[in-house]
C-alpha cells in the first residue's frame, strides 16, 4: 500500500486503489501544495519612496508649520519606509483656506462635465500605476499584496471612473431637486483600506463639487501621498483636494475646523462618537462609518463549501481588519459539526507571512498597537472558556502577525461575541431557528452588514428584511462596488458611500417638487 | 345653540396622548397655553421625562407591525387622517386662530390647514412609491443582483417647530410616518393644543395606538430626554429655531447626547423651514428618516 | 455480465450507523453496493428517488458564483521555481495520455507507449506517465507494450462517448477490455437516465460496471459539459462513487465544454466529503481541453488545497491530455535550462 492512504481521514487500509504501484516510481513523487509553494515575492523595484513627506496644501507639497513629523513602518518587518509631516492646527487652517479658496474661485463652478473629465483623468491614471499603488500599499499596510492588487486598486480606481460619470449626471440624480455642492469637505480615514477609503471619500466629493481636506491614517499614509502625483498628473487644480497626514491631533483639527462645511469620518466607532459631539450644534454636516460585529448566518440548507469560503473571506479578508468582517458565524445546530470541521480544514490551507507573497492569504498586523489589542481579546475569549482553534502555521519571526483564529462554544456575553476585534479571529455560535437566528444577529449596537447562507429564496429575503444591518450579503460575503451604497445602521454610523445614495451627504437638495 | 348650561361651554382638557390613550403626566404637572394677546386657552399637560420614556417604549413596541403592514394599507390610513382632517378643518382652523392670533405664528390659520391637509395626502401617497425613487437596482460589475431598499429608523423623535404649530408638525410626521417609523411628537411649545387635536384626530381615524405618541410640555427637558434616549434611532430638532438663542442651545446639547449612541440627528432644511411652499415637502424629506439596505445575491446557476 | 432481472430492483445494500445530521458521520456499506443489481430501464416508481445507497451522503447544494471564484483565486496561486519543478513532474506523473481517434493505428499507439515510457528521451529525469488511453480496439497493443513497466493501460470502454448502448452490450465491452489487458476502464455516466431522474438506473450501471471491471479500476466520465448545474455536477459524483467508481472524470473530450477549473473544485469537494462519510479515498480525473502546463498546476493546486497534498498521486489524480504533455517538457526544459526552448524541441 502506497503512503497515499495513510493521510486519509478514517480511510479503512487496503482500500484505497492503485496499492500495487511499484514503490519506486512512487517515492520519486515530489511534493506540492500550499506547504511548499516556493516564495513568490511580488518585485518592490517599482516603488520609490522618498525620506521623508510633506503636506499636500494648495496644489503643492509643503513642509509642515507644526514641525512635526513621525515615521510610517512596514508593519510585516518592523522596519521605517519613511517620515510623513504630522499637520497641526495651523497646517489644517491652511488646508482649509486653500480648500475654501478653490471652492468660492472656481470649483463649485466649474461644469460637472469637467469635473468628470479630472476624475476619469485620476481613474486611468491610477489604473495605470496600480501595480506600484498595490506594492506600496502592501509595504506601508501588510496587507497581502494578492489583495492590494486585486481588490484595493481596482475598486479604487473603480470608483473615480464611476463617480466621474456622476459629476456630469447629478440633475436625474435626485428627481425634482437641484444639486448643489456643500462647500469644504473634511474627510478622515482608517488604516485598513488606505488608498481605497481615500477614492471612497475623494471621488464623491469632487463630483458633487466639493473641496477637500483629507486626512490619512497615521500608520498608512504613503498611498494617499502617492496619490498627490496622480492629481498633479491629472492637471486637478490646485486646491480642489489637499491632504494632510498626520495623527489624532490632525484629525480632530480637521474635523473641528469651523471652515469645514461636512465631515466624514471612517474608523472606530469611540471616535466617531468623539466627532458626533464635536459637531452638535454647529449645522455642519456629518457622515459616519464605523465599527462593526457582523454576523454571518449558516442555514443547514446553504450551499456548505461555498459557505466555508465566505466564512474565511468573511473574517480573514485583510486580517479581518475590516469593519463589516464576519465576525461571528452563526451556524444551525444541525450543520454546526460539519461547517466548523470543513472551516478548520480550509483554515489549515491558508498562508500566513510576507505581505508581499503573491501566495500569502493572511498578512501582517497594521501595527503593534492593534496586534496588542487582538492578543488581549483573544486572550479574553480562552478565559472565559471559548474553545480556540489556530492552525499549526509558522508566523514570521519579525513583524506583527497573528495566525488565524476560531473560537467555537462562545457565548453571547463573552467579550469576543461583543466587541470588535478587528483582527482573524473568528467567534462561532450555533442557532436552531430563524427567529433565533435574527434575534442573535441584531443583538450589538452594531449594525453595519451581515451574510445569510441558504438555499431558499423567501428565506433569504425574509432574513435580510430583518437584519439590521446597511449591508446584507447573501450567499456571499464582502463585496464591494462603487455602484452599491455601503454604510451602517445603528452605531456603525450614518450615512452611505457609493451609488446615488452615496452623492446624497455631499450635496444640497434644493427647490424639491416644483 | 342651546341656551343649557347657561350659555357655558364646555371647554376641552387637552391631554397628550400615549400608546393609543389620552393620558396626563405622571408628574402631574400642566402649563398654562396662552394666546397671542395673553389669554388662558388650557392648560396643557407638561410631559416629563418619564413620559417620554413611557412614550418610547409604546412606539417601540408598535414599530413593528407599522412597518410590516403593506405600503399599500400605510397609505390609505394616511390618507384616512386627511379625510378625518378635512372633516375637522373648521375646528382646526378655530382652534390655530385662537391661538396664533397676533402672535408671529400662522398669519393664516385657513391657509395653514388647508396647505396641511394637502400635504398629509401628499405624503400618504408615497407610502408605495418612495421606494422605487429613492431605491433601486444597482449595476454592480460582477454576477450579483444588488439592490439597495429604503427601510424605516424605527422610533423617531420630533421636535415641531412653534411657528407653524399644526403645518409644522404635519411636515415633519408625515415624512417619518410614510416608510414605517413609529414617532414620539414633541408639541411646539408656546402653542401645544393644536397638536392635541391634530392627536385626537389620528386617534379617530385608523392610524394603530403607539405609531404617533404626542406630548406636550417644555421644549429643553422633553427634547434633551429624547435625545438622550438609546432606544430613540433618530431625532428631528426641527422644533430647535437655530436662529433663537436659547433654542440653539437645546439642540446642540441634545445632538451631543445624541452622540451617545450615534442616534441620527435630522433639521428641516432651511427651504424644508418656509412651511406652507411646496418645497417644504419632498421624499428627501422621507429619506432622511430612512436608512438605506443593499442586499447583494450572487447570480448562477 | 449481463442485465440481472429487472424484478431484483434493489441490490443487498445495507446501511450501518447512519449518524444524526448534527455529527456528519456515515458509514455506507460500499462493498454491498457494488453487488447492486442493473435495472435495464427506469420504472415509473424509481423516477426522481435517489438510490437508498446516497441516503446520509452529503449531497451539499453548490453556489456557481462563490464555486468559480473560489477557482479563479486558486488559479492565481503563483507557482514558482522548486514547486512550479514538482508541479510539472507530478503532472507527467499523473498524465493518461491519450488517443481516441477513429484513426488509432497500432503504430500510432506503439509511438504513445514509447512516450508515455520515456516522455523526454534526452533527460532520463522525466519519470513515465501514469498510463495510456485507447479505444479498447487498440487495449492488446499497448499491454504488450508496457508490460512490466509502471505505466498502466486504459481503455474506454461501454459505449463510449454518449455510453448509450444497450447495457449488455457495454458490459461486455468492459470485459472485454480487461480481459485484453487493461488495467483501467473509463466509462460514461448514463446522463439520458441521470438527467431524466432515473438515478436508480444510472447507479446500477455503474455498479454493474465495476463488477464487470473486475480487477481493472474503473472511472467513470460524468461528461460534465452536458449536466447543466454544478449541482448536477455534485450529486452526479455522489452517485458515482457511491456505486463503486474509483475515479471520477470530468469529461470525453468529445463535446465542446470539456474540464474546467470550478468543475474540478466541485468534484473534488464531492470527493473529499465522500471520503469523509464513506472513508473511501476515490480519484479525480480531468480530460479534455488542457493544454497549457500553467493550466495543469492550476489543476494541482484545486487539488492540493482541497483534497491534500495526498492526493496528488497518480492512484488518485489523472490529467487526461494528448497535447499538454509537450507544453510541459518545453517547461521543464526551460526550468532545466533557464532559456525558453523551441516548441519543436518535442518528440512527436
Amino acid at each position: 500500500m502506497s503512503d497515499t492512504g495513510e493521510h486519509l481521514p478514517a480511510s479503512p487500509a487496503g482500500d484505497v486503489p492503485g496499492a500495487e504501484v511499484p514503490e519506486r516510481v512512487l517515492a520519486d513523487l515530489p511534493e506540492f501544495g500550499p506547504a511548499s509553494y516556493a516564495p513568490a515575492p511580488e518585485g518592490t523595484d517599482l516603488v520609490h519612496i522618498a525620506e521623508d513627506y510633506g503636506l499636500f496644501i494648495g496644489g503643492e507639497m509643503v513642509p509642515a508649520r507644526s514641525d512635526r513629523a513621525a515615521p510610517t513602518v512596514n508593519p510585516a518587518t518592523g522596519e521605517t519606509l519613511a517620515t510623513f509631516a504630522v499637520g497641526g492646527a495651523e497646517d489644517v487652517d491652511r488646508a482649509v483656506l486653500a480648500a475654501r479658496e478653490a471652492y468660492e474661485s472656481h470649483w463649485r463652478d466649474t461644469p460637472g462635465s469637467v469635473r468628470a473629465r479630472y476624475l476619469y483623468r485620476v481613474a486611468r491614471l491610477l489604473q495605470e500605476r496600480s501595480r506600484e499603488f498595490a506594492v506600496l500599499e502592501t509595504l506601508d499596510g501588510g496587507k497581502p499584496i494578492k489583495e492590494s492588487r486585486d481588490v484595493d486598486l481596482p475598486l479604487a480606481a473603480a470608483h473615480f471612473f464611476h463617480h466621474a460619470g456622476w459629476a456630469d449626471k447629478l440633475d436625474y440624480a435626485f428627481a425634482g431637486a437641484e444639486a448643489h455642492p456643500v462647500g469644504v469637505v473634511g474627510q478622515v480615514i482608517p488604516w485598513n483600506f488606505p488608498l481605497l477609503m481615500a477614492a471612497w471619500k475623494l471621488a464623491p466629493a469632487l463630483a458633487a463639487g466639493n473641496t477637500v481636506v483629507l486626512k490619512p491614517a497615521e500608520t498608512t499614509p504613503l498611498t494617499a501621498l502617492l496619490l498627490t502625483e496622480v492629481l498633479r498628473d491629472a492637471d486637478l487644480p490646485p486646491g480642489v483636494v489637499n491632504i494632510v497626514t498626520g495623527d489624532g491631533t490632525t484629525g480632530a483639527a480637521t474635523v473641528a475646523h469651523p471652515g469645514v462645511d461636512k465631515v466624514a469620518f471612517t474608523g472606530s466607532t469611540t471616535v466617531g462618537k468623539e466627532i458626533q459631539r464635536t459637531l452638535a450644534g454647529t449645522g455642519r454636516r456629518l457622515t459616519l462609518e464605523l465599527g462593526g460585529k457582523a454576523a454571518n448566518i449558516i442555514f443547514e440548507d446553504a450551499a456548505l463549501d461555498q459557505v466555508t469560503e465566505g466564512i474565511v473571506g468573511g473574517i480573514y479578508f485583510n486580517q479581518g481588519q475590516v469593519c463589516c468582517a464576519g465576525s461571528r458565524l452563526l451556524v444551525q445546530e444541525s450543520v454546526a459539526d460539519a461547517v466548523i470541521s470543513k472551516l478548520r480544514r480550509r483554515m489549515d490551507t491558508l498562508l500566513v507571512g510576507d505581505p508581499l507573497d503573491k501566495n500569502t492569504d493572511i498578512g501582517a498586523i497594521n501595527s503593534a498597537v492593534q496586534l496588542r489589542k487582538i492578543t488581549e481579546l483573544v486572550e479574553s475569549g480562552v478565559r472565559q472558556g471559548a474553545e480556540l482553534y489556530q492552525p499549526s502555521c509558522a508566523l514570521p519571526e519579525r513583524g506583527w502577525f497573528f495566525p488565524p483564529t476560531l473560537f467555537c462554544d462562545v457565548s453571547p456575553s463573552h467579550r469576543i461575541a461583543r466587541e470588535e476585534i478587528f483582527g482573524p479571529v473568528l467567534s462561532v455560535l450555533t442557532f436552531r431557528t430563524a427567529d433565533e437566528a435574527v434575534e442573535k444577529a441584531n443583538n450589538t449596537p452594531y449594525g453595519l452588514s451581515a451574510g445569510i447562507w441558504t438555499e431558499k429564496g423567501s428565506r433569504i429575503l425574509w432574513m435580510a428584511e430583518r437584519m439590521q444591518a446597511g449591508v446584507v450579503w447573501a450567499n456571499t460575503f464582502n463585496r464591494f462596488d462603487p455602484a452599491s451604497p455601503f454604510g451602517g445602521y445603528r452605531e456603525s454610523g450614518f450615512g452611505r458611500e457609493g451609488g446615488r445614495q452615496g452623492l446624497l451627504p455631499y450635496l444640497h437638495l434644493q427647490g424639491a417638487q416644483l | 345653540m342651546s341656551t343649557a348650561g347657561g350659555g357655558l361651554g364646555v371647554p376641552k382638557t387637552y391631554k397628550m396622548y400615549v400608546g393609543g390613550a389620552f393620558v396626563r403626566s405622571e408628574s402631574g404637572r400642566t402649563y398654562p397655553a396662552r394666546s397671542a394677546g395673553g389669554d388662558l386657552l388650557a392648560h396643557a399637560v407638561a410631559g416629563s421625562r418619564k413620559d417620554v420614556r413611557d412614550a418610547v417604549r409604546v412606539a417601540r413596541g408598535a414599530q413593528a407591525a407599522w412597518a410590516a403592514r403593506t405600503a399599500y394599507n400605510r397609505g390609505q390610513i394616511l390618507y384616512r387622517v386627511a379625510e378625518v382632517m378635512d372633516s375637522r378643518r373648521a375646528e382646526l382652523i378655530r382652534e390655530l386662530a385662537r391661538a396664533t392670533t397676533g402672535s408671529e405664528a400662522t398669519a393664516d390659520p385657513a391657509g395653514e390647514v388647508d396647505v396641511a391637509i394637502e400635504r398629509w395626502v401628499w405624503y400618504a401617497g408615497w407610502c408605495d412609491k418612495y421606494p422605487q425613487v429613492l431605491g433601486g437596482a444597482n449595476p454592480v460589475a460582477g454576477p450579483y443582483f444588488n439592490f439597495t431598499v429604503p427601510e424605516p429608523m424605527g422610533v423617531v423623535g420630533i421636535a415641531s417647530p412653534d411657528e407653524a404649530p399644526l403645518l409644522g408638525i404635519v411636515s415633519r410626521l408625515a415624512p417619518a410616518l410614510v416608510p414605517g417609523n413609529t414617532a414620539v411628537v414633541l408639541a411646539g411649545e408656546r402653542h401645544p393644543l393644536v397638536a392635541v387635536t391634530l392627536a385626537e384626530i389620528l386617534a379617530t381615524s385608523d392610524v394603530p395606538g403607539g405609531v404617533v405618541n404626542v406630548l406636550t410640555g417644555r421644549r429643553a427637558p422633553l427634547v434633551r430626554a429624547l435625545a438622550g434616549h438609546g432606544d430613540v434611532d433618530c431625532v428631528d430638532l426641527s422644533g430647535c429655531d437655530p436662529a433663537d438663542h436659547d433654542d440653539a442651545d437645546v439642540a446642540a446639547e441634545a445632538e451631543r447626547l445624541a452622540a451617545e449612541t450615534v442616534t441620527r440627528v435630522v433639521h428641516a432644511t432651511v427651504g424644508e423651514r418656509h412651511w406652507l411652499e411646496a418645497a417644504a415637502q419632498s421624499p428627501y424629506a422621507i429619506s432622511a428618516f430612512c436608512e438605506y439596505k443593499t442586499v447583494w445575491h450572487p447570480k448562477g446557476r | 455480465m449481463t442485465a440481472k432481472p429487472a424484478g431484483r430492483r434493489r441490490g443487498p445494500v445495507s446501511t450501518v450507523g447512519i449518524g444524526t445530521a448534527g455529527s456528519r458521520v456515515w458509514h455506507v456499506n460500499t462493498v454491498a453496493m457494488r453487488a447492486a443489481s442493473v435495472e435495464v430501464s427506469g420504472r415509473a416508481g424509481e423516477h426522481g428517488a435517489l438510490p437508498e445507497a446516497l441516503v446520509g451522503l452529503p449531497i451539499t447544494p453548490t453556489d456557481a458564483v462563490g464555486l468559480t471564484e473560489r477557482a479563479a483565486a486558486l488559479a492565481k496561486r503563483s507557482i514558482k521555481t522548486t514547486a512550479k519543478g514538482a508541479a510539472l513532474t507530478l503532472a507527467v506523473r499523473c498524465m493518461d495520455l491519450t488517443t481516441l481517434e477513429g484513426v488509432d493505428t497500432p503504430g500510432k499507439v506503439l509511438s504513445l507507449c514509447a512516450k508515455a515510457l520515456r516522455p523526454e528521451p534526452t533527460d532520463p529525469a522525466v519519470p513515465p506517465v501514469a498510463a495510456v488511453c485507447v479505444y479498447p480496439e487498440l487495449v492488446g497493443v499497448a499491454a504488450g507494450a508496457l508490460a512490466g513497466t509502471p505505466v498502466r493501460v486504459a481503455s474506454v470502454a461501454g459505449s463510449f462517448p454518449a455510453g448509450l448502448g444497450p447495457i449488455g452490450v457495454r458490459l461486455a465491452e468492459i470485459a472485454d477490455a480487461t480481459s485484453a489487458g487493461a488495467d483501467e476502464i473509463d466509462i460514461v455516466l448514463n446522463r439520458s437516465a441521470f438527467l431524466a431522474g432515473r438515478y436508480r438506473q444510472a447507479f446500477d450501471e455503474v455498479a454493474a460496471s465495476k463488477e464487470a471491471a473486475g480487477h481493472a479500476h474503473l472511472k467513470v466520465i460524468l461528461e460534465t459539459g452536458e449536466l447543466g448545474s454544478y449541482d448536477a455536477v455534485r450529486k452526479a459524483s455522489m452517485l458515482a462513487m457511491a456505486a463503486g467508481a474509483d475515479f471520477i472524470k470530468t469529461s470525453t473530450g468529445k463535446i465542446g465544454t470539456s474540464a474546467t477549473l470550478p468543475v474540478a473544485l466541485c468534484m473534488a469537494e464531492a470527493i473529499r466529503d465522500f471520503a469523509d462519510a464513506d472513508g473511501r479515498a476515490v480519484g479525480l480525473k480531468v480530460a479534455g481541453g488542457i493544454r497549457t502546463a500553467k493550466q495543469s498546476w492550476q489543476y494541482l493546486v484545486v487539488m492540493a488545497e482541497t483534497l491534500g497534498p495526498q492526493w496528488l498521486h497518480p492512484d488518485l489524480f489523472r490529467i487526461g491530455a494528448s497535447s499538454l504533455l509537450n507544453d510541459v517538457l518545453l517547461q521543464l526544459d526551460r526550468l532545466g535550462t533557464g532559456r525558453y526552448p523551441r516548441p519543436d524541441k518535442t518528440v512527436v
